[in-house]
């Protein structure tokens, strides 16, 4: 059996003159995270609702874990897939145990497994209690109990970290990186994600509905060729260091106090670094490459400037 | 097969819990011996009266609260798990629409098969035990033929809440529709026959008429239980029913059958073109 969990080729949606997608390409393997990043419309939903057989590609092709997902005989195929939507909100009258266990029965999982990912997800304390006595962040994590039924070996996770508190969106990221290591696939649904580089195999960035970007982070850096950020303090005059930089055409920011900041262009950076390291009154230096972030505003602004230009 | 019944098991506890089951049968078992013992009131005494002026009086209650509880019960079953998220999250379990919408139909025809059963039922056994019913087996005959038309009729509306639910998009947008289709079965059907009957003078001939009488489920209702007490009245027996009525009481049942069907087949085929 191949490594492919997924893999879209030219996939386009179209409802009526809207589309939804547009001619795009997309694989994940097994075990790799994949964050699919896009401002509303973008066409996330509708990628993952196709993923999940939900809908049909108009056009283009599409395999997960080599079956067409909206065959009525691969509904075996939804036993490997667990989904997160966004904006879920479950059975206010029910207690989360029983939310849970309605949906372990409806997958055909014993209910013994129901605690455990009660406990997995923080929420052990809670079972008994009333969904609609629970928090935001609360009814998040019993949504992603919910998607964890199961074992599935693809999670489809929309906006997962809404709502969440700092510590639990940390607990959240600590479990990915779990379900990563034991060979389960991820995709990641988010307007922006921040701090999820570390999570992340590969990021997809969307814009009006097509595939504006797809790659490593380092690969999206190296193709937005954005600067890396320097930030320093220096003992003294910033003066002679302003000249000597400004020979190979950066210029410097007088922050307040003895602090600067440049901006190092993509190819040159290590000239830049190399002369800044030369000047003996250095006394703080602090880098920042091109975060997801930074580089998912880079791809949408690009975009939408060819827009206009259109 | 299974993921119908853990749905259905799913809708039935919830009716359980919200306590519908409850006070819906509390309602039936109330109404029921109420008018059992107040139903002569209006000639001056109370105390039980016979079967067939309760059972009567109490099939033309029951046409109008029938309908509007069956479609409460159902209106939002599917348009309310589609606006709370949870709709688009079973399409992904591994079952199909048509066992997702069989499995919550079964659910809310439970809660108010069993409420309509037990709610009369009690009633009936009130009845029977202080009342004058006359012929035990006649008595029992007529009272399972009214729970039986009952629960076909309150399912029917089910039904109707079900093909409203999956054809809009918001809760609230169904609860309209539902109080337009219980006033137009109830209430305009019933008086555009009538005008119908006036306006031509009586030229639609009678045999038209039992027939348009069968497209409303709640004048069908009306007429089984209406037509049985006719003829029991007349002390003409069993056996002459469906001789003098247009039709026998089985036929009438199957009609309303029929009309718990169709609309739910009309809502199966809209649900599996509902966008997800």
């Amino acid at each position: 059996m191949s490594d492919t969990v997924f893999s879209m080729q030219r996939v386009s949606k179209t409802w009526g003159q809207v589309h939804a997608l547009r001619d795009v390409s997309l694989e994940l393997r097994k075990g790799q995270v994949l964050g699919l990043l896009g401002h509303n419309g973008a066409g996330k939903s509708t990628t993952m609702k196709l993923i999940l057989g939900l809908i049909r590609p108009s056009s283009g092709e599409l395999k997960v874990f080599d079956h067409d997902p909206s065959a009525v005989e691969s509904s075996h195929l939804r036993l490997k897939l667990g989904y997160l939507p966004e904006n879920v909100s479950f059975y206010d009258q029910l207690s989360g145990e029983e939310v849970l266990t309605y949906f372990a029965r409806l997958k055909g999982i014993e209910r013994r497994q129901v605690a455990l990912l009660l406990e997995r997800v923080g929420l052990a304390h809670a079972v008994k209690r009333r969904v609609g006595t629970y928090s935001k962040g609360m009814r998040q994590r019993l949504g992603l109990a919910q998607a964890l039924i199961g074992e599935p070996r693809l999670l489809l996770l929309d906006e997962p970290t809404v709502g969440l508190d700092p510590m639990a969106t940390r607990d959240f990221y600590g479990m990915i990186d779990e379900l990563r290591a034991k060979g389960v696939s991820v995709v990641l649904c988010s307007h922006v994600l921040p701090g999820v580089e570390r999570h992340i195999d590969r990021a997809a960035i969307l814009g009006q509905g097509q595939l504006l970007a797809s790659g490593s982070i380092d690969e999206l850096r190296d193709m937005a060729g954005l600067p890396l950020m320097v930030r320093g303090r220096i003992d003294g005059t910033r003066d002679a260091l302003e000249q000597r930089l400004s020979q190979s055409g950066v210029a410097l920011t007088r922050l307040n106090g003895n602090a600067f900041e440049l901006a190092a262009p993509a190819g040159g950076k290590l000239d830049v670094l190399r002369n800044l390291l030369q000047s003996p009154d250095l006394t703080d230096i602090e880098l920042d490459p091109p975060n997801l972030e930074t580089l998912y505003a880079h791809f949408d602004g690009q975009s939408r400037k060819q827009e206009t230009l259109q | 097969m299974k993921s119908i019944l853990i749905v259905a098991g799913k809708e039935f506890r919830d009716g359980l819990r919200n306590r519908w089951a409850f006070a819906i049968t509390v309602v039936f078992a109330l109404l029921a011996v109420g008018l059992a013992y107040f139903g002569a009131a209006a000639s001056g005494q109370v105390g039980f009266t016979g079967v067939a002026t309760t059972i009567v009086s109490l099939s033309s209650l029951a046409v109008f609260l029938l309908p509007l509880i069956a479609l409460m019960l159902a209106y939002d079953s599917v348009v309310g798990e589609a606006q709370q998220g949870t709709l688009l999250l079973l399409l992904t379990y591994p079952m199909s629409r048509l066992q997702l919408l069989v499995g919550k139909f079964l659910g809310h025809a439970a809660i108010l098969g069993v409420s309509t059963l037990i709610g009369f039922g009690v009633a009936g056994a009130v009845i029977a035990a202080f009342g004058d019913i006359g012929e035990f087996s006649e008595f029992l005959l007529a009272l399972g033929l009214f729970i039986v038309s009952a629960m076909l009729l309150g399912w029917a509306f089910v039904a109707f809440a079900y093909l409203i639910s999956v054809s809009v998009a918001e809760k609230s947008r169904a609860a309209g529709i539902a109080l337009v289709v219980w006033f137009f079965f109830v209430l305009v059907f019933d008086l555009a026959l009538l005008g119908l009957l006036v306006g031509t003078s009586g030229t639609v001939s009678e045999s038209v008429f039992h027939y348009l009488l069968l497209l409303n489920p709640t004048d069908i209702f009306r007429i089984v239980n209406l037509t049985f007490f006719e003829a029991a009245r007349t002390h003409a027996g069993l056996a002459s029913i469906g001789a003098d009525a247009a039709f026998h009481p089985l036929v009438l049942l199957g009609a309303l059958l029929a009309w718990v069907i169709v609309p739910l087949v009309a809502a199966m085929v809209l649900f599996r073109r509902r966008e997800a």
